[in-house]
Parts: structure tokens; C-alpha cells; sequence
């Protein structure tokens, strides 16, 4: 075995199918299901919209193209719309903020078009009356999550890849040099020279078995999911603040209003953030914020209910960037997580620089800023400890 | 499929309209027991397929019952009490289309 990769969400499902098409022989371990983790509770953002420009930005116009071949090779059931997304203000002090990182992100290559309050509701029909205006940006995007990473493994397993849900990894084990040499689970010992670790979430833990340190931590966020409706939102609809949320490392919750509808017909609500570790409970609070956003900025949704609410963990490093490539102390050990609200949109171009680096080839995107050797164990901790 | 028998004898004394005609119900009945009682089996459409849905689990987590009650659509007619004077109506699809327009 070439590879095992730990973790079935999107990010490991991308790590699998690229690697198996460079012609690497690859298992998929997860202790769970199919996007049974972070990648099932999320929205499928495939955003540039939200990312100031730097290595992120670059990772996720490089992702959104490969996604867009993806879709080419994938069944229509990954749900792959080129929707756009529309970031909106409701004061002129929001207005110039969003105009000014906007002009920062056309600097950097992302299509971004400003729309005048008279022209929101050519685009937004349900839009609330009085907003200052917004920015358009074609770019953005949304996928099925759990089902794209359904339909990657499937590829992956066409090319040769194994899969083996609800097998907890119990062990990482390494070689007398300290070279990583297989994975044990309750069940089996799969032997290889390589493990990535996409754990999403969980993935400090991963790493802790294996003698290394990752310090992934758990951001917690809420949707909501309405009745199925007729198409009224057209595309991903975002206040201002979101941005500035996404990009805070504040602990305290934290609300802005993102809507989207989808294919099947139900609109999804997002977005909350708050660290309170890996606590599932609902919270009043959360939620009855994200639901007076949202009919905030679409009155209509006042008249609908909604079905369900659920929650997930984004996978938080403190600098707000993925960890991706080998890991400092551990050799043949990699890190694929860390990706905190993006891991949808940034999973192609992460998959693909993993494979890369296995296979010795280059890759014609930066990867070099999520190197998992920025991140430096704190003092006191030995990396070796966890064997 | 619908059979438009008369309502049973017992019937009681709670009165509302299924699509149109008088419909008797007993007292703290849901709507999908009262239509059932009636020998009414489906009363929404798939939203695609347009195929006859009726109560499926009959314990309000399926979301298969949905009908329009006094205007209101997606009601799960299992969970709902007949009420007095109350306007049922069969419920195609979401039973938005008025929201998109």
C-alpha cells in the first residue's frame, strides 16, 4: 500500500482520487461514514468571495477550478452550481469596507462586479427593501458536500482505492527510525510508508497517535434548513460582516446571515461561530439569531419554517490556514485539515498537492504557506510522546 | 383512489372542509385520522413525479402528510386537530409556488 488516508470527508476523498489517478495504490480509513464529520455539516461553500487576498485566496481560485473540472467527470449529483455569491451592506460604512476589499481582491485576480441598491433586486428579487448595495463576485460556487465526497471515493475505488468505514484508527505505527510504517484498526494492520492525515476536525489527534502535535481545534457553527421552497435565492447571499467573522479568532458566538437555496429545494442558513469544544447542544441562542438575520435580509423567509437545525465543528488552527504537506517531525506522515469553514472549496487543490508531493511531481499552485512546520509544538511538549 | 363515502355514524361533532365539501370529525381527532375515517388516503402531490402521497408514519417525522390547513401549507396532517370551521386543502408539491412569484 502507497497510501492511507485517514479520513473519508472531502478533503481525504480528494487526497484518495488524486493519488489513485497518479496510479498510487490507496486506503481510506474512517472510524465514522462517508462525510460523516465536518464535511457533512457544512453548506458545500466554494467561496473566494470571503478570502482577502493572500495564500488562502490563491488555494481557493486554484481549488475552484479544479471543482469545476471535477464537475465535468462527476456525476450531476455532486449538485455543482456556478451560482455566484452576493455580498451585501445595509449602511454605507459596510458599503466602502466591502469596496475596498473588494478592489484588494480584483487586485488579485477574483472577478468582483459592485451592484448599486437599485440593481440588488435584479439579482435578488427577495431581498430586503433598504440595503446600501453589495458585490457580485461569479466565482463563488456550492457542491452537495457528502455527495461529492461519495462520488470522489467511487472514482478512487475505480482506480483501485480501498474503503473502510467504521474502522477507528487505534494506532499510527512507525518503523525503529521513526518513519511512519502502517495503521492498525480494530479490525486490520494496513502496511504503508505513507499516512495522510484528514481527520478534519479531529485531526490533532491523528497526529498525537502518530508522535507529532497539530494544534486542530473545534469551531462550532449552526444551519438551519427550511421547508422545500420554489427558487428564491438565487445565489449565495452574504452580509458584510460575515467576512470579518470568518476571519476573527474570537471565541464568543459570533452571527451573520448567509443564504442559499439549494437544488432539492430546502434554503440553507448559516453562519455561527463560536469555540465551545465538541459540545453538540443545541443552542437557543445560535439559532434564533440566525433566524432573524436571515428574514432580515430576505423578509419572505419569515413566512416559512424550518425543518431541522444541525451542527458541525470547523477545523480551527490559530493562524486560520490549512496544514498541508508533510510533517516536521514525523516522516511519511502528512497533514491534509485544518481548513477550518473552506474545506469544501479548498479540498481539489489540497488532494492534488498531496499527491503531488507523494509522487515526488510539482505542483503549479504555493503550497509552501500551509506547511505544517509553521506550526510549532509549544515548549514542553515532546513531539515523540504519543508512542 | 378517493373514495367519497359518507362520513361514518359515530362521527362526532366537529365539522371542517376537505377540498371543498363538509367533512365530520370526532372531538381531538387529527386531520389524517378524520380523512382516513373517510376512506381519503393521499391528499398531496410529489413535488417531482406528482405521484399521491397520504400518512406515511403517522407519528410526525416522515413530513409525507403535508397538507394546507386554513391557507397554511406543509402541515403534517397527523400532528394537526380538526378544528371547528377549519379549511383543508390538498396540498400539491411544496405548496410555495405562491412565494416565488
Amino acid at each position: 500500500m502507497d497510501l492511507v488516508v485517514i479520513g473519508a470527508g472531502v478533503v481525504g476523498a480528494a487526497c484518495a482520487y488524486y493519488a489513485a489517478q497518479a496510479g498510487l495504490s490507496v486506503a481510506v480509513v474512517d472510524r465514522g461514514p462517508v462525510a460523516g464529520g465536518t464535511s457533512g455539516a457544512g453548506e458545500g461553500n466554494l467561496l473566494v468571495s470571503d478570502k482577502e487576498p493572500g495564500p488562502e485566496l490563491e488555494l481557493a481560485r486554484t481549488s475552484l477550478r479544479l471543482w469545476s473540472d471535477l464537475a465535468q467527470v462527476l456525476p450531476a449529483d455532486i449538485e455543482f452550481e456556478a451560482k455566484g455569491g452576493l455580498v451585501v451592506a445595509e449602511d454605507g460604512e459596510q458599503l466602502s469596507a466591502l469596496r475596498e476589499f473588494a478592489a484588494a481582491q480584483a487586485r488579485s485576480g477574483v472577478t468582483v462586479e459592485e451592484v448599486g441598491p437599485g440593481g440588488l433586486h435584479d439579482r435578488e428579487p427577495h431581498l430586503a427593501p433598504g440595503l446600501a448595495g453589495g458585490f457580485h463576485y461569479p466565482e463563488d460556487a456550492q457542491v452537495q458536500p457528502a455527495r461529492a465526497a461519495a462520488r470522489l471515493l467511487e472514482c478512487a475505488g475505480r482506480a483501485g482505492a480501498r474503503l473502510f468505514l467504521g474502522e477507528e484508527v487505534t494506532a499510527v505505527t512507525t518503523t525503529p527510525e521513526g518513519r511512519v510504517s502502517g495503521v492498525r484498526t480494530a479490525r486490520r494492520r494496513l502496511l504503508t510508508g505513507a499516512v495522510v492525515n484528514a481527520a478534519g476536525t479531529w485531526a490533532g489527534r491523528i497526529a498525537e497517535l502518530a508522535g507529532s502535535y497539530l494544534p486542530v481545534q473545534p469551531r462550532r457553527g449552526f444551519v438551519l434548513v427550511t421547508e422545500p421552497l420554489p427558487p428564491l435565492v438565487r445565489h449565495k447571499v452574504y452580509a458584510a460582516g460575515y467576512v470579518a467573522d470568518v476571519a476573527s479568532g474570537d471565541a464568543g458566538l459570533q452571527t451573520s446571515p448567509v443564504v442559499e437555496g439549494t437544488p432539492a429545494g430546502p434554503v440553507l442558513i448559516g453562519a455561527s461561530r463560536e469555540r465551545v469544544g465538541f459540545d453538540r447542544r443545541i443552542s437557543a441562542e445560535a439559532v434564533q439569531r440566525l433566524a432573524a438575520a436571515a428574514t432580515g435580509l430576505f423578509p419572505v423567509l419569515a413566512q416559512v419554517r424550518v425543518l431541522r437545525v444541525y451542527c458541525g465543528f470547523r477545523p480551527y488552527l490559530p493562524d486560520h490556514l490549512p496544514a498541508i504537506g508533510p510533517d516536521p517531525y514525523v516522516p511519511g506522515l502528512f497533514h491534509a485539515c485544518g481548513h477550518e469553514g473552506a474545506g469544501i472549496g479548498l479540498a481539489p487543490a489540497t488532494g492534488l498537492a498531496i499527491a503531488r508531493q507523494l509522487t515526488g511531481a510539482a505542483t503549479d499552485f504555493d503550497v509552501g504557506p500551509f506547511d505544517p512546520g509553521r506550526l510549532a509544538e509549544p515548549a514542553g511538549v515532546s513531539p515523540r510522546n504519543g508512542n | 383512489m378517493r373514495h367519497r363515502a359518507e362520513p361514518p355514524a359515530e362521527a362526532g361533532p366537529v365539522r371542517f372542509a376537505f377540498d371543498g365539501r363538509a367533512v365530520a370529525a370526532r372531538q381531538g381527532q387529527s386531520i389524517a385520522g378524520a380523512l382516513w375515517d373517510h376512506g381519503i388516503v393521499a391528499w398531496r402531490t410529489t413535488r417531482v413525479g406528482g405521484r399521491p402521497r397520504g400518512a406515511f408514519c403517522g407519528m410526525g417525522v416522515c413530513f409525507d402528510c403535508l397538507v394546507v390547513v386554513n391557507g397554511a401549507p406543509g402541515q403534517r396532517a397527523c400532528l394537526v386537530r380538526v378544528s371547528e370551521g377549519d379549511t383543508v386543502t390538498s396540498q400539491e408539491g411544496h405548496g410555495r409556488d405562491g412565494l416565488g412569484s
